[in-house]
């Protein structure tokens, strides 16, 4: 198994697990594990945004589902960290329409900025790179996903400063 | 002349919000379907315009309405497909982020002509804010009675649920797509069974586009007989196409079927031509998995007639010399691209996402990737260009969903119209457009090509 244990139990605060229950009740009587994406996403986000053990065992344990269950799903999805990222994870799209509109020099670019390798986190805990696939935005190349948000029209180095400058800001306040 | 049916009011101010889509006459398809219409009067107008899925299989969506199990009177599901993960296609955003209550109004009158009471949006999780603007607008059409219980006093229920997907172009398959919304790996069904008899759940389900359930509302208002006289022959009403590549002006167009290809690629009232100095080198008209047209073949048929945005015209030819509309999701590439680079692009991405439950599929695409690297690395053989050929044709055909086909058509296309390009890779490699193209932008940026 690839991913991590964080050595310690995790669990949501009384607010969010009502959030995490309001979830649940939106499937069918009987169809609960239909909720095991969106609870995931869930736990990402509450968990320091990637899924440990931990947080995969606690979300079987919401779900009444095997450890296994939980897993294998997580596995599958690319939108789910198994191991710890940066505080901003920059996810650039290197699909072919991206790709004839710079997403390999965006990616090179950042790479070069940052110090760090594809799949690398800063020294400083702020930026995770990835490579990621088409994210239906590729009239708006070279981009790139981050937390919530959509940046498009990454074509130069002024944008991509601001960006990261942008970034760092938010991390301060 | 321009006819807009689904982005008429894109651009009216806050048109996501319900008071002003209410206020430009919103909901009014639901107000009449629910007071005087039979759910099978719903389902005949739909079959009547004509309306083909917007997904990209085309499959005439009121026919498919009426497979739907309403016998055995098992609860139905609708779902709304809002995966859209094909490269090249970013309209179902579009549309989502203007107009979501279009979106919703066009789910209710949907649910009441397959008698469903319950509706889900799988929505790739990636789109965080569209997943907030329906939920919003979900709340909305409820606290207005346009949801929940005996809504209009018809005596019909609906809920709907708007339910994130994580990252897997597979889960935009319709049966993989079910898988992951009951909580599984994406992994699509062997069919027959189809989705009409065991779907969600094991229940009877509908699987639609988000455009071509956004296309209902005016269906039910204006007829299915009005739609089907907007567009050309088979290819009716109007269709989306998001546009990108090598062209001044990228983005969501909304078409009357039937527009040509030159028109929507060269006027200004569309994608207004080519960006810069180059010209026109080939189209992927329909979302990645569909063949690439090179210029001539892009612009007009092999028999000479113009080429059309429209499901027949496009696929006039076969895979011989025509495509397919798909999606809609259309990639312009002008003459400084290296097709070779984009056709290993496009076979890594089917690598990448294949899920691996059939060998032709998980094994083939891993062959293609391979092979289409070693060539555009500049160490392939002729003979590599052949084995090339030989796998995509051992995976077409042979899978358990299309992801196959989508893998062999872009390889077997770019063999068929470029070959002399792949060849010229394993004679010249260090005359690759790619390359050159890249150690110019990159010279700018004093940044090295991996
Ligand atoms: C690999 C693969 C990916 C697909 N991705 C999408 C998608 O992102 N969105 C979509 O609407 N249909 C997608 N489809 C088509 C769906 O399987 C299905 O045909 C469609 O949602 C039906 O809706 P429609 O009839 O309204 O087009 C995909 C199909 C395959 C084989
Ligand atoms: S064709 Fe590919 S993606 Fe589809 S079921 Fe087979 S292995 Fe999976
Ligand atoms: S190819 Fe990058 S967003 Fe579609």
């Amino acid at each position: 198994m690839l991913a991590v244990r964080r050595g310690k139990k995790v669990e949501f605060s009384p607010e969010v697990l009502e959030q995490a229950q309001q979830i649940i009740r939106r499937y069918p009587e009987g169809q609960q594990k239909s909720a095991l994406i969106p609870l995931l996403h869930l736990a990402q986000e509450q968990f320091g945004g990637y899924l440990s053990v931990e947080a995969m065992d606690y979300i079987a344990e919401l779900l009444h589902l095997k450890p296994i269950e939980v897993y294998e799903v997580a596995t599958f999805y690319s939108m789910f960290h198994l191991k710890p990222v940066g505080r901003y994870v920059l996810e650039v799209c290197h699909t072919g329409p991206c790709e004839i509109k710079g997403a390999e020099w965006l990616i090179q670019t950042l790479k070069k900025k940052l110090g760090i390798q594809e799949g690398e986190t800063t020294a400083d805990g702020l930026f995770t790179l990835r490579r990621v696939e088409c994210l239906a935005a590729c009239g708006y190349a070279p981009m790139l996903q981050c937390g919530e948000r959509y940046y498009e029209f990454l074509d130069t180095e002024e944008k991509v400063d601001a960006l990261l400058e942008q970034l760092r800001q938010n991390a301060i306040t | 002349m321009r006819r807009l049916l689904l982005l008429e009011k894109a651009h009216i101010e806050e048109i996501d919000r319900y008071d002003i889509y209410r206020r430009e006459g919103g909901y009014t398809s639901v107000e009449k379907a629910l007071k005087s219409m039979s759910p099978q009067e719903v389902v005949e107008e739909v079959k009547k315009s004509g309306l083909r899925g917007r997904g990209g299989a085309g499959f005439p969506t009121g026919l498919k309405w009426s497979f739907l199990d309403k016998k055995s009177g098992r609860p139905r599901y609708l779902v709304c497909n809002a995966d859209e993960s094909e490269p090249g296609t970013f309209k179902d955003r579009y549309l989502m982020e203007k107009l979501p209550h279009l979106l919703i109004e066009g789910l209710i009158v949907s649910s009441y002509a397959l008698e469903a009471n319950r509706a889900f949006i799988y929505v790739r999780g990636e789109f965080k804010w569209i997943i907030k603007i329906l939920e919003r607008a979900i709340e909305e059409a409820r606290t207005a009675g346009w949801l929940g219980k005996n809504i209009l006093g018809s005596g019909f229920d609906l809920d709907i649920v708007v339910h994130p997907g994580a990252g897997a172009y597979i889960c935009g398959e319709e049966t993989a797509l079910l898988e992951s919304l009951e909580g599984k790996r994406g992994l699509p069904r062997v069919k027959p069974p189809f989705p009409a008899v065991v779907g969600l759940y094991g229940m009877p389900t509908v699987v639609n586009n988000v455009e071509t359930l956004a296309a209902v509302p005016w269906i039910v208002l204006n007829g299915g007989d009005a739609y089907a006289s907007i567009g050309i022959g088979k290819s009716t009403g109007t269709k989306l196409i998001s546009a990108c590549g090598n062209i001044k002006k990228p983005g969501v167009y909304e078409v009357e079927l039937g527009l040509s290809v030159e028109e929507f690629l060269y006027s200004d009232e569309w994608c207004g031509g080519m960006e810069g100095e180059y010209g026109l080198k080939a189209i992927v008209p329909g979302g990645s998995s569909v063949p690439i047209l090179p210029a001539h073949l892009a612009l007009k048929t092999a028999s000479g007639q113009p080429r059309l945005l429209s499901y027949e015209s496009m696929a006039d030819g076969g895979f011989e010399t025509g495509s397919m509309l798909g999606s809609g999701g259309f990639i312009v590439y002008d003459e400084a691209q290296c097709i070779v680079r984009n056709t290993y692009n496009f076979a890594r991405f089917y690598h990448h996402e294949s899920c691996g439950q059939c060998s032709p599929c998980r094994e083939g695409t891993g062959w293609l990737e391979r092979l289409l690297h070693k060539i555009e690395e500049g160490h392939g053989t002729l003979h590599d260009i052949d084995l090339l050929w030989d796998v995509q044709k051992k995976i077409e055909g042979n899978t358990i969903c299309p992801l196959g086909d989508a893998a062999a058509w872009p390889v077997a296309s770019a063999l068929r119209h470029f070959r002399q390009e792949f060849e010229a890779h394993v004679h010249q490699p260090q005359q690759c457009l790619f390359r050159r193209r890249a150690s110019f932008v990159f010279a700018n940026a004093s940044v090295e090509i991996a």
